[in-house]
């Protein structure tokens, strides 16, 4: 079972690192850009986990480790490999 | 006073702070390892600046986690002085002992230079011996010392007393052209309610001897030893 994290900046939060991806896509002349946010993507496999417990138990270690909820938001998919 | 400064893998302060307490303050200094969990009777911890853990994740969040950082979050939660500096801010504010969050420099550069912060509460154990509105001068030298909140706990910093440091010019006015990394309000350093944890991003330890550019950062320890 595989879990796939997204971590990606609160939405009130300076993305200096999404602000400079977005003004080089401008340079490209990619004119249809508006925002970029730039986030994390994290894969973590899991063992011996029904889906139900898999979901309460990523859920946990995004909020324990993997987002800072100061800054960040979290979303994430369980996927059978 | 008997000062315990902590090493992670990756600290690259701890060295300079043993240096400053012991050699230039005089004070007893003891190294913690990030393995241990005995504090071993120290009266007060600074958690140097660096990249612990590599910055791998967030800077601070990894160092959090570490058995060391246990005993040192029951040490401040009873009270004790803590002091962060650059990446021991930001590990304070990832453990949870500081409100905030400390993101990439708006400039998306490293930077490294003289900062001038101003004293903007002297009810820290960290700042008590310091004047309300002094100036220091101390250096900064990192990639992410943007300091973020939401609204709601800005507000509760704000109502509490808990910005410690800003940055101004050099003539003590909070400007744009003095806010080096983007940060909010030109924060440089807070303080939890109880004023025994203090986090910042410029170098006190830096700034000890006038022969490598200052003594500003002397202000800091000192309080803690008089107060």
């Amino acid at each position: 079972m595989l879990a796939k994290v997204y971590v990606t900046p609160k939405k009130a939060i300076l993305d200096p690192q999404g602000k400079a991806i977005a003004h080089s896509l401008h340079t490209l002349e990619y004119n249809e850009v508006g925002d970029v946010r730039m986030g994390k993507y994290l894969e973590v496999r899991l063992q011996g986990l029904s889906r139900a417990q898999a979901e309460q138990r990523v859920e946990e270690m995004c909020r324990r480790l993997l987002a800072n909820l100061v800054m960040e938001d979290f979303r994430f998919e369980i996927v059978e490999e | 006073m008997k000062w315990g400064i902590v090493t992670f893998p990756g600290s690259l302060d701890d060295r300079d702070s043993l240096y400053g307490l012991g050699t230039v303050l005089g004070q007893h200094t003891v190294n913690l390892w990030h393995k241990d969990r005995d504090l071993k009777g120290v009266e007060a911890i600074v958690l140097p600046g660096g990249f612990s853990y590599g910055d791998y994740l967030r800077c601070g969040a990894l160092a959090r986690f570490s058995p060391i950082m246990q005993s040192v979050i029951e040490f401040a939660t009873a009270g004790g002085p803590v002091l962060g500096m650059c990446n021991g801010f930001q590990i304070l504010c990832e453990s949870g002992l500081l409100p905030g969050a400390l993101v990439r420099n708006r400039s998306l550069s490293y930077i490294c230079e003289w900062t001038r912060i101003r004293v903007e509460t002297t009810r820290t154990r960290f700042t008590a011996g310091c004047s309300a509105g002094e100036i220091l001068r101390l250096p900064i030298k990192h990639g992410e010392g943007c300091y973020v909140t939401d609204e709601a706990t800005l507000k509760t910093l704000k109502d509490h007393g808990q910005i410690v440091f800003r940055y101004v010019d050099a003539t003590g006015q909070i400007t744009e052209s003095a806010n080096p990394n983007g940060t909010l309000h030109n924060i440089a350093g807070v303080t939890n309610k109880a004023g025994n944890v203090v986090g910042l991003m410029p170098h006190p330890e830096h700034a000890l001897e006038a022969m490598l550019g200052g003594e500003d950062g002397r202000k800091l320890f000192l309080s803690a030893l008089a107060h």
